[in-house]
């Protein structure tokens, strides 16, 4: 009889167990992402760039090309890739420090020259790695390790609408800000991810979708509050919506 | 991993056949020798005394159809250059000493992924911003790291136009053949000074080496994924991988060593120097030859790794040696650890963009005599 297969791991993912918390976002866009690969054949001339942050094993996960890069410099190394590699599919899968705070110049050149890559940017609003520091994209009065008292806007600054920043470049093609905290939400950032990656492979521009992600453990809430915040509360300084393009 | 043949005789030959010479400022010799060593990506920053390479760059990538990008800083530029080098592209970035130490990050990441690729520093006053005047002050930060770590960069000294040209496409090769990163250590004098030079055409410039790098990352077609990475997490992982580094810089340290003796045959005093240094001592021997003194010049072409054996073999027991370094003295301590007795290494150094004159070190020699 012949098996009609209703689910499986996709290609582009590799047999490993991952080493996320539970409750975190990473695996579900790391699946969201490798079943887009798969969705548009390109596993065998994609290659990645881990970040450093949580998901810095990113490699031992993903069944394509991946490389490392210095903290922050993900899109400089991607840069580098795409221009001596044009018709490979070149992304950055990068963290809220990664992007926002020690790589806030490689993001915005990147996007400035309109570098024909894509950006995958979940925001946590924490450092994970290195046990739940403040991140730039951490909430007014969110208590972190380096806010114990909650993000006080005379220390700490605002948090930073890097995205909308990035969205006035006129070298961004496309940026839109998604979530993974229900049903609908993960949906909707597997479609983001695939016009991102559509408009690389059609030579467009710069695409970059920005994933409000869970970290349970730093957030200190169970798995499903911290689904239950991102609706309630981080969409309020983190809008869902399509940026540009 | 074995060291691949030098030039056969027939290339050689062929090479010189099709030779040029035109004059050039040392700066743009660089330049052109990552070109035709097949080089056909760089990203830089500007930053004086190199800017003509910059520029040079971004005029001779276009010509050649290559990858020129002004990057928003030196931090970005190395790690293009290592995308680049991810992928068996040959890469390169360029820039002056403060530059040089934004990248030290970077060419620690290179070294710890066995990334092949180029690095220029031309050299220029410190520390800080200093100045924009020649120096040799980053010795240490060339030889003995720069970056975290245990690793090492190929140094390469070149001391004329010509030697910016050659050594710049050697290193390359170098990079490649050991999957490390090379640095080619110039100074503001030697950046800018024009002197007439011959160019050979080596590699075509189509051919872009990439065949023979297996680890690519190239996309995953035919094969199982590659992975580059520097993390090594598992207990005894990264100490293993740090012996298999020793294993390949000892590779290095017998195979890669270049240097050049100059009239030390019978000499009684050795002048060590590297670079422009190396130019104003090998004028200072001859002046010193014609007043019948027995000088010498000892020209070490890579400092890392540093000829110590050429340079003790020097010694014949009375010799005395000076180094000549535009330093407060970093390459005197590898001449003092060649040498070993101290009390016959002597040093004369300018700093902070000095240059050393002829005389000032003919009067040094001079002092040992009496």
């Amino acid at each position: 009889m012949k098996k009609h297969i209703v689910f499986k791991k996709p290609e582009a993912m590799t047999d490993a167990v991952t080493h996320y918390c539970a409750g975190c976002g990473h695996g579900i866009i790391h699946r969201l992402l490798s079943e887009v690969i798969d969705e548009l054949g390109v596993r065998e001339k994609t290659i990645g760039v881990a970040p450093v942050g949580c998901a810095v094993i990113a490699y031992d996960y993903w069944n394509f090309d991946v490389t490392e890069a210095a903290h922050g410099r993900t899109p400089a190394v991607a840069t580098g890739i795409k221009r001596a590699l044009p018709t490979r599919v070149v992304f950055t899968y990068q963290g809220d420090g990664d992007l926002a705070a020690i790589g806030t110049a490689e993001i915005i050149h990147a996007a400035n020259r309109g570098e024909n890559i894509t950006v995958i940017f979940v925001n946590n609003g924490v450092y994970g790695m290195t046990g739940g520091q403040m991140a730039p994209t951490t909430t007014v009065g969110q208590a972190t390790a380096t806010t114990r008292k909650g993000r006080a806007v005379k220390r700490d600054g605002f948090p930073l609408k890097i995205s909308e920043m990035i969205a006035l470049l006129p070298g961004a093609r496309f940026l839109e800000r998604t979530s993974v905290h229900s049903p609908k939400e993960i949906l909707k950032t597997k479609r983001a991810f695939k016009k991102a990656f559509e408009i690389q492979i059609k030579g467009e521009g710069f695409s970059m979708v920005e994933v409000l992600s869970m970290c349970p453990t730093y957030w200190g809430l169970s798995s499903v509050d911290s689904c239950k915040r991102i609706e309630q509360e981080v969409t309020k300084a983190y809008p869902l919506k399509v940026l540009k393009g | 991993m074995t060291a691949k043949p030098r030039k056969t005789p027939q290339r050689r030959k062929k090479e010189r056949k099709n030779a040029k010479r035109i004059l050039i400022t040392g700066n743009e010799a660089c330049g052109e020798g990552a070109i035709q060593a097949g080089c056909k990506f760089y990203a830089g920053y500007p930053i004086t005394p190199q800017n003509e390479l910059t520029a040079y760059m971004s005029k001779r990538m276009d010509e050649v159809g290559g990858v020129f990008i002004q990057a928003e800083s030196e931090l970005a530029a190395i790690s293009m250059v290592f995308g680049a080098s991810v992928t068996g592209a040959r890469a390169i970035t360029s820039s002056s000493s403060p530059g040089i130490s934004l990248k030290q990050e970077g060419i620690s990441y290179l070294a710890g992924c066995e990334l092949p690729a180029v690095i220029v520093n031309i050299m220029r006053g410190g520390p800080g911003l200093g100045n924009i005047g020649p120096s040799q002050a980053d010795y240490f930060q060339a030889t003995k790291g720069g970056g975290h770590g245990d690793y090492h960069t190929v140094v390469l000294a070149p001391a004329s136009c010509q030697e910016m040209f050659d050594f710049t496409r050697c290193a390359f090769d170098i990079a490649d053949r050991y999957r490390t990163p090379v640095m080619m250590l110039g100074d503001g004098i030697l950046g800018q000074m024009m002197e007439p030079i011959t160019i050979t055409h080596g590699r075509r410039t189509t051919d872009d080496g990439r065949r023979t790098k297996k680890w690519a990352l190239t996309g995953c077609k035919g094969r199982k994924p590659n992975k580059i990475r520097s993390l090594l997490l598992k207990e005894g992982e990264l100490e293993e991988f740090n012996r298999k580094l020793e294993k390949k810089y000892d590779l290095i340290r017998k195979k890669e060593v270049r240097f050049e003796k100059y009239r030390t045959e019978d000499a009684g005093v050795i002048l060590v120097a590297y670079g422009t240094s190396s130019r104003i001592a090998r004028a200072c021997v001859n002046t010193l030859r014609e007043k019948k003194i027995k000088a010498g010049l000892f020209r070490p072409k890579t400092l890392w790794p540093f000829p110590y054996e050429a340079l003790k073999s020097l010694d014949k027991g009375k010799t005395r040696f000076l180094v000549i370094e535009m330093s407060a003295g970093q390459m005197l301590e590898d001449a003092m650890l060649a040498v070993e007795d101290k009390k016959r290494v002597h040093f004369h150094g300018r700093t902070g963009g000095g240059v050393p004159t002829e005389e000032e070190i003919a009067e040094k020699v001079l002092s040992f005599k009496a």
